[in-house]
């Protein structure tokens, strides 16, 4: 039973990874590439850190998992915002 | 796991290992190179978690990947940006006289028999059964080693040697960086979203490091790796804007620099005064010397790589920014510093005439 | 041997020589710091097949420490090289 819930978790954060790479891929702008891979990919990797935790059923392991999912997203907000201001500044000085 | 998953999981490892070295390699432009190349030591490191090495794991994760990369972004940041992102897709003159098609043809036909081989060699080495006498011997020697970690075992322990000169040719890295030039021009300081990811990520990156240097004794850790953390907190103090980057100034810089030979060779050479050989420890005491001279390496190697990553000789820190306490120095340069960039992050230009920089930063 | 054996020692030869052919020919010295770090993962990948036994067995300790001693020296080695060529531009252009 649990193990059919993290499969089904896991899962889905894949179908998100996939959904941003996709827009990776195939959306035109800078800004909107940013946009749909830092949500996308960290909503799959929310999701994928809940099936492993579920997965483990050891609740020192699911913090350590959820503790790396938070900074994970702490640092990739903060990289997606520098990549923005930098490509916004260059296009204000050219 | 099942046999079948994991071949299936080993294969798309392989493919992707291939597929990236070829791309990075491949690529004319150097950015898109660098970037490559660290997704290469991303996906290395995954392959030896599967490979059952996670102290490999962590050091190439920490090292190989995010230094190196880092290393290698410093580096490219000084060259021209291409006009547009798009014109590097044109490889760089491909040039079709005849003897430069015939020494890349040469070349490339010198190179798959290098790996011919490198595979020859290998099935050699995987026809014979295993000789584990080494292996057998780490283990039997293991209980007296001080640590429990066979890894930690071998390098600061049975080839505690190896692990000295190893930190000398770090040292002579540092020594022939310093006798290079001064340090690469700085970075523009932080704004709020990166200063306030700073300010919580040096701490608990400094803890990890005391952490990783802990465990190495029983599970995977050690020296490198907490080095390699450490030095991941100064290449992000650095990018923030940071000048003193938490390295001390002046004289103690080349004392903490030279730490981890220095703790080796004190070690040893009082080893030797005792009537032990070098680097023989004693196995009431070998715990207790072991952490003393992974303490000391630590400390080396974070200072090496930060210095590695400044590119030359720290320059003196400006009058108003003492050096010598980096928390302290870290919360008065970001804090006041914040307030601006939150009030002026919503006009583009207005930011680097507010947050002073004499270092010209191309970025 | 194992599987894992043959596919990681093989992929170790592959990118040896992938490194080393751009090590070798390519023009700029940037493009040939990265073949030769990616000749050093060539080797590592090499070293550390041969170390690995199998699924629940205790893989050989010994090059495991000498791969982390080789990580730790190419990234020394890399940077010094960069102080080296950043020091030949600025010659160079004056």
């Amino acid at each position: 039973m649990i193990e059919i819930m993290s499969s089904l978790l896991i899962v889905s954060g894949l179908g998100f990874y996939l959904a941003g790479s996709i827009g990776l891929l195939r959306l035109p702008d800078l800004y909107s590439r940013l946009h749909a891979l830092t949500k996308a990919d960290n909503l799959g990797l929310g999701l994928l850190t809940g099936g492993l935790a579920l997965y483990t059923q050891d609740l020192l392991i699911a913090l350590k998992l959820v503790l790396i999912w938070l900074a994970v997203l702490a640092a990739s907000a903060a990289s997606a915002h520098l990549i923005a201001q930098h490509a916004r500044r260059r296009e204000t000085q050219s | 796991m099942t046999t079948s998953a994991m071949l299936i999981l080993d294969i798309l490892m392989v493919l992707s290992l291939l597929s990236l070295a070829a791309a990075a390699l491949a690529t004319s432009d150097a950015r898109r190179s660098v970037i490559l190349f660290m997704a290469f030591g991303l996906v290395l490191a995954l392959a030896w978690a599967r490979l059952q090495a996670p102290d490999v794991a962590l050091a190439e994760a920490a090292i190989g990947a995010g230094l190196s990369g880092a290393l290698l972004l410093a580096a490219v940041r000084e060259q021209p940006r291409p006009a547009l992102p798009d014109d590097t897709k044109t490889v760089h003159h491909r040039d079709h006289s005849s003897p430069k098609l015939l020494l890349e043809w040469t070349v490339t036909l010198l190179c798959i028999v290098v790996a011919g081989v490198l595979a020859w060699a290998l099935a050699q080495a995987f026809d014979r059964a295993p000789q584990d006498t080494l292996a057998q011997a780490v283990n039997e020697n293991l209980a007296t080693s001080g640590v429990s970690n066979p890894v930690t075992a071998v390098l600061l322990n049975f080839r505690a040697y190896d692990t000295l000169l190893e930190l000398a040719v770090l040292l002579t890295a540092v020594l022939g960086i310093f006798a290079l030039g001064p340090a690469r021009p700085g970075y523009r300081a932080a704004g709020p979203v990166f200063g306030g990811l700073v300010h919580w990520l040096v701490p608990v990156l400094i803890l990890t490091a005391a952490y990783l240097l802990w465990v190495g004794a029983h599970a995977p850790g050690g020296a490198f790796q907490a080095g390699a953390t450490l030095a991941a907190a100064g290449v992000v103090l650095r990018l923030a804007g940071q000048r003193t980057v938490g390295l001390p100034q002046g004289r103690t810089l080349y004392l903490v620099v030279a730490a981890g030979v220095g703790m080796f060779l004190v070690v040893g050479l009082s080893l030797l005064l005792l009537g032990r050989p070098f680097l023989g420890y004693p196995p009431a005491w070998a715990g207790g010397l072991i952490l003393l001279i992974e303490t000391a390496a630590m400390l080396a190697i974070a200072a090496t790589l930060v210095l590695a990553f400044l590119g030359g000789r720290p320059q003196p820190p400006r009058t108003n920014v003492t050096g010598g306490k980096p928390l302290a120095t870290l919360i008065s340069t970001l804090s006041p510093r914040s307030r601006q960039g939150l009030s002026g992050a919503d006009a583009p230009g207005a930011e680097p005439h507010k947050h002073f920089s004499e270092d010209n930063s191309q970025c | 041997m194992l599987t894992a054996h043959w596919l990681y020692g093989i992929t170790g030869c592959l990118v040896v020589a992938l490194g080393l052919r751009t090590a070798l020919l390519h023009a700029l010295l940037l493009h040939r710091l990265i073949g030769i770090n990616v000749m050093g993962a060539g080797v590592f990948l090499m070293l550390i097949a041969v170390a690995y036994r199998g699924p629940g067995v205790a893989p050989d300790p010994i090059p495991h420490a000498l791969v982390l001693t080789g990580i730790v020296v190419a990234v020394s080695a890399t940077a010094l090289a960069l102080a080296l060529a950043r020091r030949l531009t600025a010659e160079q252009d004056n």
